[in-house]
């Protein structure tokens, strides 16, 4: 039997899905295949649970394990890197079925997804405070500032998926006046680990813009226009206390 | 002054992190699975390169699916050798096993028949990721599980000829030995005289256990328990043809202290310095 053809026939019988053949039955019917099997899948579920630790905690181990078997069946990792696997995982929980009931969990997903990202992206030197005080009054408006490679933003409409995320992650109980409005996140890696703070509207509009390689002046007029009573000098001091932009051109020398 | 050889290793843990860190037992070294480390930056690659400064470190890779009938993935390939670079691992190794096919990745180190064509295709894979690395890589024989129909060679011979094809060095898991020895029914020592033992450039020892359906006849190599007595003999009787050869524990699940670690660690280091001649000795 040629090599491909082996291996075709044994990773679909592995994920469930195999063409009957004798020669499979005869694996597959020896109480070996099994230990396979198990620990492909558990392997799948192991690394969805430890990249979503706040959606666990959210529906409960059992359950997160189960809903995680039908992820890795349908959508296994593309390479070994398991500490990045379960990117759609948020779209996934969007379309489950079982987990209507909690229509905020997509949410606190991305928010579990973007800790992952932001924990694996590049180094990189973030520009603070002093960098704005440096610059000269007519060229600053012009200045081109980039997100940190590490940094993840994000808004909910619907649900404080922020409020949700950031109380279990840090083992708070829930505030007693949640508002059941939408929230905003941003999280960053100043000093190494990954931190988060709450990001208001007019905070994602700026990050936004500054993505797509706009102006500072235009990011500030995006972000005022989303918001016109947003506090633009404390919303800048919070985005460089963060460690969340860095310049275009690093300087040199 | 003459470089202290390495003697016994451990798997790095994360939980372990501090305690590895400011370890100084002489010949101690730390191994680590390379996907663990392939981030574009962040504390993952910042603690391994604090790791590096203190202790050898060696790379074994569970991924690069040598025995997929497809080269190894060039991306990977390019990450890998990005990786060593940075931290110039002592040892980098993988398995005679695949896990990637298709753009798929199961994981686990999965079987093969090793027919004529399979020895060639691997040879064509190792020779490629020791071109990549610009190095020797070492291949570990794999646990197995399955009867399976259709092998052209003996593991033993396969592995030998991989290394004459290409001159490759081999990582010996002696649990894997004892583990597959027991579930396909050969004699481990029959396979361990067949092994190339010159070729052998580390060796692992894990833990194992029964699978609860079917009892011993279906050993696990679960890396989850100390090293059973049976494997420590074994383990023994290589050294004693081979002399010294840095040994890895390997422990992935229900981690003890990492004092227990230790003192297996120490058991195989003492072994080892009782197999090692006079004149490399490392005080």
């Amino acid at each position: 039997m040629q090599l491909s053809a082996f291996q075709d026939g044994f990773s679909a019988a592995l994920l469930g899905h195999a063409e009957h053949a004798p020669w499979l039955s005869a694996l597959e019917s020896q109480p070996g295949f099994a230990v396979y099997r198990n620990t492909v899948l558990k392997g799948c579920i192991d690394a969805l649970q430890a990249s979503y630790p706040t959606v666990c905690q959210l529906v409960g181990e059992e359950w997160f394990r189960a809903a995680a078997a039908v992820y890795a069946r349908a959508q296994p990792p593309a390479d070994g890197l398991l500490m990045d696997y379960g990117a759609e995982f948020a779209d996934f929980l969007a379309g489950f079925a079982p987990a209507a009931e909690l229509p905020y969990l997509p949410a606190v997903a991305r928010l579990d997804r973007g800790w992952t990202e932001c924990h694996l992206a590049a180094d990189a030197a973030a520009i603070g405070r002093d960098w704005l005080a440096q610059q000269a009054p007519d060229t600053l408006p012009l200045a081109q500032l980039r997100p940190h490679p590490a940094a993840r933003w994000s808004w909910c409409k619907e649900h404080p998926a922020y409020a949700l995320w950031h109380s279990h992650r840090a083992g708070l109980a829930l505030p007693d006046s949640l508002d059941w409005c939408g929230d905003g996140a941003l999280l960053t890696r100043p000093h190494a680990k990954v931190t988060w703070r709450p990001l208001s509207r007019a905070g994602v509009a700026f990050l936004d813009a500054c993505a797509q390689g706009l102006t500072l002046e235009t990011a500030a007029t995006n972000a005022l226009d989303t918001d016109p009573t947003a506090d633009f000098a404390g919303l800048m001091g919070c985005l460089l206390d963060a460690g969340a932009l860095i310049p275009t051109v690093s300087r040199t020398g | 002054m003459a470089l202290c050889p390495l003697t016994a290793g451990l798997g790095l843990k994360p939980q372990h992190y501090d305690e590895a860190l400011h370890c100084t037992a002489t010949g101690l070294w730390w191994e680590v699975h390379p996907e663990n480390y392939l981030a574009e930056g962040g504390p993952r690659l910042a603690w391994l390169e604090a790791i590096r400064a203190r202790h050898p470190l060696a790379l074994h890779g569970v991924s690069l699916s040598l025995a997929a009938d497809a080269p190894p993935d060039a991306a990977h390939l390019a990450r890998l050798a990005a990786l060593a670079r940075r931290v110039e691992p002592v040892i980098i190794s993988e398995h005679l096993a695949w896990s990637t096919w298709r753009g798929q990745y199961l994981p686990d180190l999965l079987p093969f028949p090793r027919t004529h064509a399979a020895l060639q295709r691997i040879a064509d894979n190792i020779a490629r990721t020791q071109d990549a690395l610009q190095r020797p890589i070492a291949i570990e024989n794999p646990t197995h599980y399955l009867h399976i129909d259709g092998h052209d060679w003996l593991e033993t011979e396969f592995l030998t000829e991989l290394v004459q094809r290409t001159g490759c060095a081999l990582l010996l898991d002696v649990n894997n030995v004892y583990v597959s020895a027991n579930n396909l029914g050969f004699d481990a020592q029959t396979y361990l005289d067949a092994f190339p033992l010159h070729a052998v450039a580390e060796i692992h020892l894990a833990g194992h256990h029964a699978d609860p359906v079917h009892g011993d006849a279906l050993l696990i190599d679960s890396h989850d328990a100390s090293i059973a007595p049976a494997v420590w003999a074994l383990y023994e009787q290589v050294i004693a043809r081979t002399g010294p050869v840095p040994t890895l524990i390997e422990r992935d699940d229900n981690l003890p202290a990492f004092s227990e670690l230790m003192a297996e660690r120490d058991k195989a280091h003492n072994a080892l310095t009782a197999a090692q001649p006079e004149e490399a000795a490392c005080s």
